[in-house]
């Protein structure tokens, strides 16, 4: 197969991965829907009743019995697997298209990025029930890869040579497993943060009605899957650090240089490991913690985006033509 | 609140090491070297590259100064980045040292006796079992022995129970994390002290060998001797470098080879190496790597007489990525003396706005590009001056030409002539020998297993328990987690534990029936 053919199925497999994505957003977005219509329903109903003269004042129990909206977060869910594939696909081509491992730039990280992402949901998900989350996955894989093919899109080509190591497949697959943890645990973070809120404001024993926070898994659980996702995730970013350190050693004459991308990795690696510590000490371990989880993440970010773009650093590789 | 601190100097300090090594403290300085990172990563650095420093400070006349003086131009070795740091480990010192101990006799102690109350404990299980008490408790710790438990069983006068513990680990990675960090800190230091790295640029067929006074740049630890580094050579026999020619990231580099002869002590026997980006040189515990490269080009200068004053190749620096470069040559000899600023092209490209450059890294079209001037080259007056700036204060220009490879230019005072012979190729190195690096990484990895032991592994106890209820032989199985972070599905974890004692209860044919729970007395 000619290298141009090879170069347009890796660019439809990635476009059809984001629209069977975008799909499945619809349809983990419905799910949530179908529970605030389920309400809406009620409150019509209560309006009526109350027009017609007689104030009602048993109020309907809002816990439905069968959960509604679960149709769809299965059909969000099998969407997101088909896109998974198919985005497994476009990133495999792409790198038979390269030749080598397809880390070579932004682009590439990316794509590979979101990849990871829905790979450590899907992963997961296997284990624990995690179809509520689907909503807060797939938002953001649909903008690293919407942000992908727009602005960092750059044709395939060679690795400059102090990208051309074996330490680019460890060092930096390593990273994107990552990229794919801190993200779920930001999710959790927050939506634990937004749940947390709604139980406070009820007395105890009572589950929140909202449209969102009567959906997902109680504070403490979700704190709970934050913490072992991260459980997870910080020994590989550890890894990951170590593993640049040595490639740095190798390639540049010295493991550690506090270039920016080094000096923010380790800022991420700090805030982790505060957030581990939050933990296990009294009186953080809950909104604190996850409050850390989520600085975390950002730092991440700045990490991914602001060094490559505005820090001179060693590790400009972004390829993005200016 | 804490309580406010007690009056006696002794009881001061207590309370002050108590605060420092307290997990609380422990958060906010990791939230300070957190913070305290971020500056050296927006702000040039003196370690990285001094001359933006420089640049920068000359172009915030207020705040540069301001800035410099508070030590944010060395970032990572400024008092107060210092300060977080070790107050940190003095932290993690404090906190851990003690907690080895503990972990040692908690290591070798027995699992407590099982208390009395095993039914108000989560995931409590009760079984009727048909055996005898001994036959029950032999088996549960069989099945618990071989799953590797700590099992203790209960002394003479009270046979009726089984405690069992396992996880220890968990505490074990915990340590070895945190005490490898303090490897890794030990480590950087040795290679801050007895480390040493040097950059020299070599051009192709010249030779370099390893002492002080060959090095362009050269800084070594307190510990280092300077005078008697390993006496290795090496010459640079053939340098090659290839660039992207299709159109997506056109210039590019694709590949950079040096072939180098070196000798490890100068009675060695020449050997023969490829230097490359990521496939450093070692000899004698230094590392030498390809960091750069350029272009020398080759110029001949005679004078008016026509004697030869100058006939070398210089090494200019690269300006950019197309290898726009720049150099000088001084040549205080001749009468008068002269002097050239040089631009090298390789592959040269006019126009109006950006005026000569470089459009192509490689070799393609090269030209040089000079500005000559006569007079006085202000060698002699004392003050240093840099090999790659001419200056021209003293100095009167005698004109500008552009030559390619092969062509001269005869001055037009009639001072000389200045032919552009052609080029060579120069590589730069990074000669660096760390002697803490392989500690470093040896720590590294002993904190990364400590850390996944510390994470995943998890310490708990079980408890056996067989009493007489009306008659029946009960046996009751309970179980608490021993982790500082009590996740919810933790519990999961106890609920297999005790699967584990029973059904080996059960394969033993010893359970008859599950029993009622006991009512509370």
């Amino acid at each position: 197969m000619n290298p141009e053919s090879l170069a347009q199925l890796s660019n439809m497999a990635i476009y059809s991965s984001m629209l069977t994505l975008a799909m499945a957003m619809v349809a983990f977005a419905a799910s949530f829907a179908n529970g605030q219509r389920r309400s809406a329903l009620v409150v019509a109903q209560e309006s009526t009743m109350s027009a017609g003269g007689t104030a009602v004042l048993t109020k309907q129990k809002s816990k439905p019995t069968e959960e509604p909206g679960r149709r769809a977060a299965n059909i969000g869910l099998s969407l997101t697997w088909l896109a998974f594939i198919l985005l497994l696909a476009g990133v495999v081509l792409r790198g038979i298209w390269a030749g080598r491992a397809p880390w070579g730039n932004m682009y590439e990280f990316s794509i590979t990025a979101a990849l990871g992402i829905l790979g450590v949901y899907l992963f997961m998900n296997l284990r624990v029930d995690l179809r509520w989350l689907g909503l807060f996955i797939v938002i953001p894989v649909l903008l690293t890869l919407g942000m992908a093919v727009t602005v960092l899109y750059t044709e395939a080509a060679q690795l400059v040579p102090a990208l051309k190591s074996y330490w680019l497949v460890i060092h930096v697959l390593a990273a994107i497993i990552c990229s794919g943890a801190f993200t779920l645990a930001a999710a959790t973070a927050g939506l634990s943060l937004i749940r947390d809120r709604a139980e406070r404001k009820l007395p105890p024993g009572t589950s929140p009605t909202g449209p969102l926070s009567s959906r997902i898994p109680d504070a403490e659980r979700l704190r709970t899957i934050t913490n072992r996702v991260l459980a997870f995730a910080f020994p590989l970013w550890t890894f990951a650090v170590v593993a640049g350190a040595i490639w740095a050693e190798n390639a540049w004459g010295r493991y550690w240089g506090w270039d920016p991308k080094e000096t923010w990795a380790f800022i991420t690696w700090v805030v982790y490991a505060a957030y581990l510590h939050a933990r296990s000490t009294a009186g953080w371990r809950k909104n604190k913690a996850s409050w850390i989880a989520l600085a975390g993440w950002v730092v991440f970010l700045i990490n991914y985006f602001g060094v490559n773009f505005l820090a001179s650093s060693l590790h400009s590789y972004a390829g993005v033509s200016s | 609140m804490s309580a406010l601190p007690p009056i006696s100097n002794s009881g001061l300090l207590r309370w002050a090491w108590r605060q420092l090594t307290s997990m609380k403290t422990a958060l906010i300085l990791l939230f300070l070297l957190a913070l305290a990172s971020i500056p050296g990563s927006l702000l040039p650095q003196r370690g990285i590259d001094p001359i933006k420093v420089r640049a920068y400070i000359t172009e915030n006349p207020t705040w540069g100064p301001i800035l410099d003086r508070l030590g944010f131009f060395d970032g990572y070795s400024s008092p107060w980045f210092s300060a977080v740091y070790l107050l940190l480990f003095v932290s993690l010192i404090g906190c851990v040292l003690p907690r080895v101990g503990v972990h040692y006799r908690a290591m070798r102690s027995a699992p407590p006796r099982a208390p009395r109350m095993l039914q108000r404990m989560a995931g409590t299980r009760s079984l009727e079992v048909t055996g005898s008490t001994d036959e029950v408790l032999l088996t549960a710790q069989a099945s618990l022995r071989a799953a590797r438990w700590r099992v203790v069983t209960g002394p003479q006068e009270d046979p009726s129970w089984v405690a069992a513990e396992k996880g220890y680990l968990r505490e074990t990675g915990n340590l070895i994390f945190h005490l490898s960090l303090l490897v890794v800190l030990v480590s950087i230091a040795v290679g801050g002290l007895f480390g040493w790295k040097g950059n020299v640029i070599v051009r192709e067929g010249s030779g370099f060998s390893n002492t002080l006074t060959q090095y362009d740049a050269w800084g070594g630890g307190r510990f280092v001797n300077a005078e008697n580094l390993a006496p290795f050579s090496f010459t640079l026999d053939k340098f090659t470098a290839d660039f992207e020619r299709g159109t997506v990231q056109r210039g590019a580099p694709r590949a950079f080879e040096a072939e180098v002869s070196f000798r490890p002590d100068p009675s060695a026997a020449v050997q023969h190496a490829l230097i490359e980006v990521n496939e450093p040189l070692v000899i004698d515990g230094a590392k030498v790597f390809l960091v750069g490269h350029g272009y020398a080009p080759r110029i001949k200068v005679t004078d008016k007489t026509g004697a030869v004053v100058f006939d070398d190749a210089v090494p200019f620096l690269p300006q950019d990525g197309n290898f726009t470069s720049t150099g000088v040559v001084k040549i205080p000899d001749s009468t008068p003396a002269l002097g050239i600023q040089g631009l090298f092209l390789p592959t040269a490209a006019l126009d109006a706005v950006r005026g000569p450059h470089s459009i192509f890294p490689s070799p393609d079209d090269p030209a040089l590009f000079m500005s000559a001037w006569k007079g006085d080259l202000g060698l002699d007056s004392g003050t240093p001056q840099s090999v790659y700036r001419l200056v021209t204060d003293k100095m009167e220009q005698i004109g500008l030409e552009q030559l390619k490879p092969g062509e001269s230019w005869t001055l037009p005072d009639g001072s000389g002539t200045v032919r552009f012979e052609g080029y060579e190729r120069w590589a730069s190195f990074q000669i660096a020998a760390d002697p803490g690096k392989e500690f470093a990484l040896f720590a590294a990895a002993a904190a990364i297993l400590g850390l996944m032991m510390s994470l995943f592994i998890r310490r708990r106890r079980v408890w056996v328990k067989v009493l007489e209820r009306d008659g029946v032989t009960v046996v009751q199985l309970a179980g608490i987690m021993r982790t500082s972070t009590f996740e919810d599905d933790d519990i999961g974890v106890l609920a297999e534990d005790l699967d584990l004692v029973e059904h080996a209860l059960a394969a033993a044919g010893l359970v008859r029936a599950e029993a009622p729970p006991e009512e509370e007395s």
